[in-house]
């Protein structure tokens, strides 16, 4: 079979969507709602990107919501406290690197198991949230919003930044030493290690890699509205996940691509636009979603039961 | 005498690949049946065609003489076939009365669990093997033979008539095949029928009766294995003569490349281990499992570092404390287990070949496909690897394709030492003559070769020097000349030779 047959799949599955839109409604293409919708996916997309590294090398990191609405508030407080634009972003990258590095610290170097180290870091943020802001809405200066530009200007400066992260990152996990360092330690860390890879460091770095890129999720999303909520992050470690499984990472670890990721990030992502355009009621979308996310981990069950006999 | 078991022209395909194409084979009660072939002949296929895991896609499978139609592993369990598996498949949280009585009582789901009966019959199968196991220790704390043993045993306790032994020696120590040996003629003499498959021709002199070969999925001849020899057997395995079994060493040994002075690690209970090799040298490591041999490898490879005692790498002294040094200070370590450390399955061979490399072969980490796929070409030549190309995964490779693709990772680092450990276990005899042939060449070019084998006639045919290791120290180091395999025996087994074989 096909080394790219999800991949194939889900592009597919997307461009059917796409044309049924085209075709049934195709006021959905409308130039500025369109770009508009795109835009507000792009937090996502950039966070999935990391949730990907996450998966390739075997681990997961659930705490990512409360690191992007952690990162997201401590960038609204900056830039609140009349400190420019460019101090927020990078105080909220900072937070998410170090709030990486602390799930990294207690995952490769402690040798604490992913999921209770991340689903522990995930309650404490949020929870610090909580005492912090008491659930109040952050009102940010005017500044902020589209980088202070015009709101075209803004989307397209979030849009073509979210997508050459995308295509750097797509690149350097094929081309560089560090992406196949990733996969190999995804596939079996002692084998890595055996030939000389430091699986430790390559799973600190992708965690901290993750943190700094929830920080500039949350950058990407605080400046598309001129309010943040301190839970904006929630659900968004499962919207990325779905999206990284649909597009065909193994959640055991070692296999998939960045652009799978964003074929399924794409079609979860459109499932609710869609049932509007078709006049369907909304109510679906999740279902909808949890048929596709089931239909790939089925398809991934039956590849690697073939793949056994 | 009726026969147990009678297959008869057994056909099997696999998409375009055809497995098994017209294999008969039988069984008498009280026979112990050896199952030769090299890897890929079809035994494993076979084997899965008798437990009912495989169905045949032709001929006629008679157990006991009724003709049986598919047959399916709970059906062939009742008929009293039993498969005891290189890898035991026990339920490591769970003690051993727990395992066995989960075997051997089909039970609904609300039936009670006679602990006292249950522990009663575990003890009474224990003893009949002979296994000093206690009912009560957990299968997690049991070493790979005592699981075995614990295996035989629910095979024994579901009154099995037929037991298939797949490699069973692969991992026990001597005294543990003498163990296993005595229960296999124990179940012979019951009138058990025993289905032996073994890579080791002088476990199949020692034990069996007759012997089936297979070769490219057909029976190429079932003879008694006394009318056979051992190089009769390989040709009849591999097809053509085997020359020289072992490649001859060549040439005079050079300076000294390890120099080891009272090395130690008490954490893998390594100690006062004193050992030179030099360069155009094979030193076989001998011993029984556990006495401390892929030990002194990991400590030589900075995966379990060094605590006491000296490191000499060309006279210089040095310290490793994990493999990134080892490997910058020239030290190659080919692991024991291929399939899990040796190679990536899931990678090409070209990137698994360059695993070991990257600081060196990729400066500025960016990747360079192009060399890199030249480099596995040549590698691919001048190892005779059977594969594709360079883009074919690890995982699409037989077993000693496989090592050899390991082998090849490591001379890529252009290595002064190579440690290799267990290099041909589970690799068949073809490829295993192969394999000898690029561990002699290398050490004539002028590696040093530090060799860890439990196949006794692979370390004295291979070696220029034995070392031979038990309980964590080098007890002695034999010539050449001097070193047959009653004195390495004794020397591993710590006697003056009256227990060795």
């Amino acid at each position: 079979m096909n080394k790219y047959f999800r991949e194939l799949t889900v592009a597919a599955a997307l461009g059917l969507l796409m044309l049924g839109l085209a075709i049934l409604a195709p006021h959905f293409f409308q130039f500025q709602p369109f770009i508009s919708r795109l835009t507000s996916q792009m937090p996502a997309l950039v966070a999935a990107i990391g949730i990907a590294l996450i998966i390739i090398s075997r681990q997961i990191d659930i705490s990512i919501g409360s690191q992007f609405s952690m990162c997201a508030i401590i960038a609204g407080v900056t830039a609140a406290s009349g400190l420019p634009l460019g101090v927020a972003i990078f105080a909220a990258l900072g937070a998410g690197a170090m709030m990486g590095a602390l799930n990294g610290v207690l995952v490769a170097y402690l040798g604490l198991p992913s999921i209770v180290v991340t689903l522990a870091t995930m309650v404490t943020w949020q929870e610090a949230l909580r005492l912090w802001q008491q659930g109040r809405l952050l009102n940010l200066p005017k500044g902020i919003q589209w980088f202070g530009l015009s709101q075209p200007a803004g989307q397209t400066i979030v849009i073509s930044l979210a997508f050459i992260l995308l295509i750097g990152a797509a690149w350097a996990m094929k081309n560089l030493a560090a992406g196949r360092f990733i996969y190999a330690t995804g596939t079996d860390a002692e084998a890595a290690r055996l030939a000389g890879i430091d699986p430790k460091r390559t799973t600190f770095g992708v965690f901290v890699l993750m943190g700094i890129l929830a920080g500039l999720a949350a950058v990407f999303n605080l400046v598309q509205s001129p309010q943040v909520q301190p839970n904006c992050g929630d659900g968004l470690e499962l919207k990325t996940i779905a999206a990284a499984v649909v597009g065909g990472v193994a959640i055991s670890g070692g296999r998939g691509t960045l652009w799978g990721v964003l074929l399924g990030m794409l079609l979860l992502a459109n499932v609710n636009p869609a049932l509007t355009h078709f006049h369907q009621p909304p109510y679906w979308e999740k279902a909808i979603q949890g048929l596709v996310i089931l239909l790939a981990v089925v398809a991934d069950g039956i590849r690697s039961r073939k793949a056994r006999l | 005498m009726k026969a147990l078991l009678q297959l008869t022209d057994i056909r099997k395909s696999f998409g375009a690949v055809r497995a098994l194409k017209g294999v008969s084979f039988e069984l008498f009660p009280g026979e112990v049946h050896a199952l030769l072939g090299e890897n890929g002949a079809g035994k494993s296929t076979l084997i899965k065609v008798i437990t009912g895991a495989h169905l045949p896609d032709g001929g006629t499978l008679v157990v006991a003489g009724e003709e049986v139609s598919n047959l399916s592993p709970s059906k062939a369990r009742e008929l009293g076939i039993a498969c005891i598996y290189q890898q035991p498949a026990l339920f490591p949280d769970l003690t051993v009365a727990e395992n066995i009585g989960l075997r051997l009582k089909k039970t609904g789901v609300l039936h009670r669990v006679r602990w006292a009966s249950q522990r009663t019959q575990a003890v009474e199968l224990l003893h009949r093997i002979g296994a000093e196991i206690s009912p009560d220790s957990e299968v997690r704390s049991l070493s790979m033979p005592e699981q075995q043993l614990v295996e035989i045993a629910c095979a024994l306790g579901s009154g099995a008539r037929i037991v298939i032994m797949d490699e069973p020696t692969a991992s026990l120590t001597q005294k543990e095949q003498h163990l296993l040996f005595k229960v296999v003629r124990d179940l012979r003499a019951s009138g058990v029928g025993v289905v032996y498959i073994s890579h080791r021709l002088e476990e199949i002199f020692a034990l069996a009766d007759r012997v089936t070969v297979l070769r490219d999925g057909e029976s190429v001849g079932t003879n008694a294995v006394e009318s056979l020899t051992e190089a009769q057997m390989i040709k009849l395995m591999v097809g053509r003569e085997v020359s020289s079994i072992y490649p001859p060493s060549e040439g005079e040994p050079r300076e000294v490349v390890l120099s080891l002075k009272n090395l130690g690690c008490a954490a893998s209970g390594v100690t006062g281990v004193t050992l030179d090799v030099r360069a155009g040298e094979i030193v076989g490591m001998a011993g029984l499992v556990g006495a401390g041999r892929t030990e002194l490898a990991r400590i030589l490879f900075g995966i379990t570092p060094a605590d006491s005692g000296e490191i000499y790498l060309n006279g210089e002294r040095i310290s490793i404390s994990n493999p990134r040094e080892a490997i910058a200070r020239g030290i190659a370590y080919v692991p024991e287990d291929r399939r899990r450390h040796g190679v990536i399955l899931e990678m090409p061979i070209a990137h698994n070949m360059t695993m070991a490399i990257h600081p060196k072969f990729f400066p500025g980490s960016i990747l360079r496909f192009k060399a890199e796929s030249l480099l596995a070409r040549d590698f691919i030549r001048d190892l005779g690897i059977k594969a594709y190309g360079p883009e074919a995964p690890g995982g699409s490779l037989s077993g000693g394709n496989q090592q050899k693709v390991s082998v090849a990772r490591w001379l890529a680092t252009k290595p002064k030492l190579l440690i290799l450990d267990e290099p041909t276990q589970g690799v068949d005899v073809g490829a295993k003559s192969e394999i000898h042939k690029i561990i002699r060449g290398l050490a004539k070019e002028g590696l040093a070769v530090l060799m860890i084998s439990s196949d006794l006639p692979e370390v004295l045919g291979m070696s220029d020097r034995v070392a031979v290791m038990r309980v964590g120290k080098l007890v002695e180091l034999i010539s050449k000349e001097n070193a047959d395999a009653h004195t390495v025996m004794a020397a591993a087994l710590g006697t003056n030779g009256k227990d060795a074989a």
